[in-house]
């Protein structure tokens, strides 16, 4: 293991969170896989310079340096601040995130280069924007941990959260289709040159709200029900919530032209309330529900067209993209198919870092940057890559699993399945697994918003792995609120069907 | 809640699982599709990496490469521009290719396997060695000769075409085509600037990217009597055999006159002369006389209803060639309708040749009776200039014997000496052919048409050739016809081609 730069063992008096003794941090573990993750992306940046410029210049250490700085800063914050937290997180994001930087610069390069300009400097172009991206992001997530030293205390803030969450998601729906649309999907807010995608905070907000609102009804919901078939059915009225919510993700389906989104925000409610509940019938409605509500919508598309014709066209477009009708056409396949060929150009091996065409997939730098890298990566890096989004989702899961209040169960476990359905959504769609959203690809995709919400993302999971894996009377706990009510939910924890949250 | 977790946990393996699998599926067993798909934009770059072939004739690039400094390497030139584009055709970025850079593709990128060791050592000594070279039949005085005659015309014809092929082997000598194109600005590696300039020569309405030498078929006219005599000669007759004429002849409500009428007035002629004054009753007669299936099967002899031609290498591929056709000369009930196998047997109706095949007709004719399968590609060269493959002359076909050859070729000779083709004639060598003014339009001019082939001093058949001008003002249309083709077929047997 690499030697820790802070001694794991110093006293426990240094940060606000006692550690208990003999209960694993594993911090130092998380500071090798970090040296480790960083000495791949300085590799990679290393690779790039050689194929592209022809010889690896001296300075091409400095973007990975520059993100082990950040991710260390980010690496002592947790030290500090949720001393419990799990390993591998961090890593494994750090890992994926410097590649994305590594690749952003690499187009920075190839088109300097093939511009006949000089090579670009460290800070400038897609890269160097992400590169402050991250530093912004990793504030924030540092911010988080500091502020939020308890998860529960979010709950307190839910109906507000909930609240700015559907506001997040319907400005862009309302707004004119000059401010807010980018490829045919009104997912955005454009000012000038600077744009945001407000959809990507609102997976916390609502996942935080779901949550809350679970907690307190899962009682009502999972008892009171009928049965029939053998399946229980809940009552009428407790239906509300989830048909609202179904609602709002038709409604963001349609007016914002975007089934991904829509699929993410009801799969997530789905999950968060199965999980609540235990209840298999919630699947099996909201399943229904939503792909009845897909397939009208498609059936719209083809015979009254208006709103829902975008749809119809991008499901024709993935089930024949390679129909030259549909490739020719303005907004039909040409992306989908580019991106294809060059997953198909890299092969097995990949051509190596820097030694593809990326540039032939548009949207290289956004959603298909997987494509783009997957020329250059091979099926080997890319099922590498798979794996550290699986290692990320399945711990965020794990937290789920081990955290004792139901409200950190709900968060953690939505929003680790958020993350997980979303890279689905969008790598099954460039892959031509499923039919094409414009979707982000977490972590590597340029841009603020997705890079920023999706590190708060990681920062809740950390806080609460943390809370999961430390000691159970004072860890995860009540430091922060006055009152008994932090010791009462470990008592609730075994079978006890209520547990009240105190906002 | 930790079991519905757990089963969140697996639905998110299995999501995964579906990504990895249809990873598998995209880059490892569609890779060898995607990887040369033909939108896949790396194959066109991977293209420029190495310069292709060169195409000569005699001895000239006329598509060659310059080296450029963008991510194409290199850019295709066409030096003579409009003269060989029927023939070379362009190769652009995006766009389809055409002629023979079409046909010869996979020679001139170096992907044939022809030249496979070529590519092994390339392997080795990490050169990019270029494609292939190609070697045309082309004969540059006779191509520059039809080209410069052809838009430089008496009457002011801005349409036609004209061929002249080897009649000994079957080497296309000269192939052009009016009005043409520069292909240079189709190549352009700016592709919006290709693509606009192939939309607007697309849209224009005189087709100058139509290579109407082998593309396109034109009533012949009385190009067409030249097969029926063939039959004749092939069904006992001589060619001093005496055919019905006269002023005017009524078939089944067709009336045939004669071009003039000092043309064949008497009630009698020969062939021979019925063919040097191209008398139409006399013809019209004839064709009837001997029926349909006798003039059909004769034509078809020569190559007309053949639809698989090519004309590029003789190992197959090249530029397509319509098919020329004579019609069904049938009524509705399927009987022979003789009014149009009347009008037919002077190459009207629903008769259609391409100037290819009117070559093709004297050629055969010049050559004995052996029809010689045209062809453009001499030679294929590798980058080193080793000669790969060598053109080893085909016959096509065999439509007449050598007796009913030697008849027509004294009547197409007394056609050029003594009839309607006297313009094409060439001092010190044996010239024969055949006129033909074919109607098209009602009020529209006719097409002018000329084929014919010439002898050297020593009794070797040099060239045969077809001239044909689309909407020839101020009569005797094939007139200019003639003399084009005798200009053409003087410059193709190596003199004064200037």
């Amino acid at each position: 293991m690499t030697a820790p730069a802070v001694p794991a063992s110093s006293p426990a008096s240094t940060g606000e969170m006692a550690r208990i003794p003999g209960m694993k941090t594993q911090r130092n573990a998380e500071l090798g896989l970090l040296a480790f993750a960083m000495v791949l992306v300085a590799a990679y940046g290393a690779t790039v310079e050689a194929s592209r410029i022809g010889e690896i210049t001296p300075t091409f250490w400095v973007p990975a340096a520059l993100l082990s700085v950040l991710f260390l800063g980010l690496h002592v914050v947790v030290r500090y601040t949720a001393p419990y937290a799990d390993p591998v997180i961090i890593p494994a994001v750090a890992l994926i995130n410097g590649l994305g930087v590594g690749f952003l610069r690499r187009l920075d390069i190839g088109d300097a280069l093939s511009e006949k300009l000089p090579v670009p400097g460290i800070f400038a172009g897609i890269g160097g924007r992400q590169l402050a991206w991250t530093l912004i992001s990793l504030i924030l997530a540092a911010v988080l941990l500091l502020v939020v030293r308890d998860h529960k205390v979010v709950s307190r803030y839910a109906y507000t959260l909930g609240l700015t969450g559907i506001v997040l998601v319907m400005i862009p729906a309302v707004l004119p289709a000059s401010i807010s649309e980018v490829n045919g999907a009104k997912l955005w807010i454009r000012l000038g040159s600077f744009s945001i995608q407000p959809g990507e905070f609102a997976k916390i907000a609502l996942v935080s709200f779901f949550a809350y609102y679970l907690v307190r009804k899962r009682e009502v919901l999972s008892l009171a029900s009928r049965r029939v078939l053998g399946i229980d059915f809940p009552r009428g009225r407790d239906l509300g919530p989830v048909v609202t919510v179904w609602l709002l993700s038709l409604l963001v389906l349609v007016f914002e032209r975007d089934l991904g989104t829509a699929l993410l925000y009801f799969g997530l409610f789905i999950v968060t309330l199965y999980v609540a509940t235990e209840r298999a019938s919630w699947l099996i409605i909201g399943l229904l529900l939503f792909f009845g509500g897909v397939y009208i919508a498609y059936l719209l598309g083809a015979s009254v067209g208006g709103p829902f014709a975008n749809f119809y066209d991008r499901a024709q477009v993935w089930l024949n993209p390679f129909d030259s009708e549909n490739y020719e056409r303005l907004g039909g396949s040409y992306q989908l198919v580019q991106g294809l060929l060059s997953l198909g150009t890299g092969g097995l091996f990949g051509s190596g870092p820097g030694a593809g065409s990326p540039r032939f997939v548009p949207e290289v730098q956004n959603d298909f940057i997987f494509a783009g890298m997957g020329e250059e990566i091979g099926l080997f890096g890319l099922s590498a890559l798979l794996v550290l989004y699986l290692l990320v989702v399945e711990r965020g899961l794990r937290s789920a699993l081990a955290v004792r209040d139901s409200f950190g169960k709900l968060v953690a476990g939505g929003l680790s399945f958020t993350l997980g359905l979303q890279i689905f959504v969008i790598l099954g769609g460039i892959t031509g697994l499923i039919p094409l959203t414009g979707q982000t690809t977490p972590f590597l995709s340029s841009g603020g918003s997705s890079l920023m919400a999706n590190w708060l993302l990681i920062a809740m999971l950390l806080r609460i792995s943390n809370a999961a894996r430390g000691p159970a009377a004072s860890g995860g706990g009540g430091t922060d609120r006055p009152g008994g009510g932090a010791k009462k939910a470990p008592a609730q924890l075994h079978g006890a069907m209520t547990e009240v949250i105190k906002p | 809640m930790n079991a519905p977790l757990r089963r969140a946990g697996v639905v998110i393996l299995v999501l995964f699982g579906l990504l990895f699998a249809n990873l598998n599926w995209v880059q490892a067993y569609k890779a060898d599709d995607y990887r040369t798909n033909d939108y896949n934009r790396r194959v066109v770059v991977a293209q420029y990496e190495r310069p292709r072939g060169i195409i000569e004739a005699g001895g000239t690039g006329v598509a060659t490469n310059k080296v450029t400094d963008d991510a194409l390497k290199y850019l295709r030139v066409y030096p003579r521009k409009e003269v060989y584009a029927p023939v070379i055709g362009y190769r652009p970025v995006g766009l389809a290719a055409t002629g023979i850079e079409n046909a010869e593709n996979d020679f001139l990128s170096g992907e044939s396997d022809k030249l496979f060791a070529d590519r092994v050592k390339d392997m080795f000594t990490g050169n990019n060695t270029g494609g292939g070279n190609v070697l045309l039949t082309i004969n540059t005085k006779a191509q520059e000769k039809a080209w410069k005659e052809l838009v430089n015309n008496e009457r002011g014809v801005d349409k036609g075409a004209a061929v002249a092929i080897d009649p000994r082997t079957g080497a296309v000598q000269a192939m052009v085509s009016m009005p043409s194109f520069d292909p240079n600005p189709l190549v352009s590696h700016d592709e919006k600037a290709a693509s606009a300039a192939y939309n607007k020569l697309n849209k224009d309405p005189d087709q100058p990217l139509l290579n109407r030498s082998t593309a396109e078929t034109k009533p012949p006219g009385s190009v067409f009597k030249v097969i029926v005599s063939a039959a004749a000669l092939q069904n006992g007759y001589k060619t001093d055999t005496e055919i019905e004429a006269g002023r005017e002849y009524r078939e089944s409500g067709a009336v045939i006159r004669n071009s003039e009428d000092e043309v064949c007035p008497g009630s009698q002629i020969d062939l021979k002369d019925a063919l040097t004054t191209s008398c139409n009753t006399g013809f019209a007669r004839l064709g009837v006389t001997l029926g349909r299936d006798k003039v059909l099967e004769t034509a078809k002899a020569f190559g007309f209803e053949d639809d698989q031609l090519t004309v590029g290498s003789l190992e197959g591929g090249g530029l397509p060639v319509a098919m020329s056709d004579t019609g069904k000369i049938a009524n509705p009930d399927g009987s022979v309708d003789k009014g149009a196998l009347a009008q037919s047997s002077l190459g009207q109706r629903d008769v259609r040749m391409t100037p290819l095949q009117g070559a093709l007709i004297a050629a055969t004719v010049a050559n004995g009776g052996d029809q010689k399968r045209p062809y453009l590609v001499q030679k294929l060269t590798s980058p080193d200039l080793r000669t790969i493959y060598t053109a080893n002359p085909k016959t096509l076909r065999t439509p007449i014997n050598g007796q009913v050859a030697a008849d027509l070729k004294d009547m197409m000779v007394s056609v050029v000496e003594n009839g309607t083709g006297r313009r094409a004639r060439i001092s010190g060598m044996e010239v024969g052919g055949k006129t033909g003014t074919a109607q098209n339009a009602e009020g529209a001019d006719p097409h002018g048409w000329f084929i014919g082939f010439a002898f050297n001093d020593k009794g070797e058949a040099v060239s045969a050739a077809c001239v044909m001008l689309e909407n020839v003002p101020g009569g005797h249309a094939s007139a200019e016809a003639a003399r084009i083709a005798g200009l053409i077929m003087k410059a193709a047997a190596g003199q004064g081609g200037d």
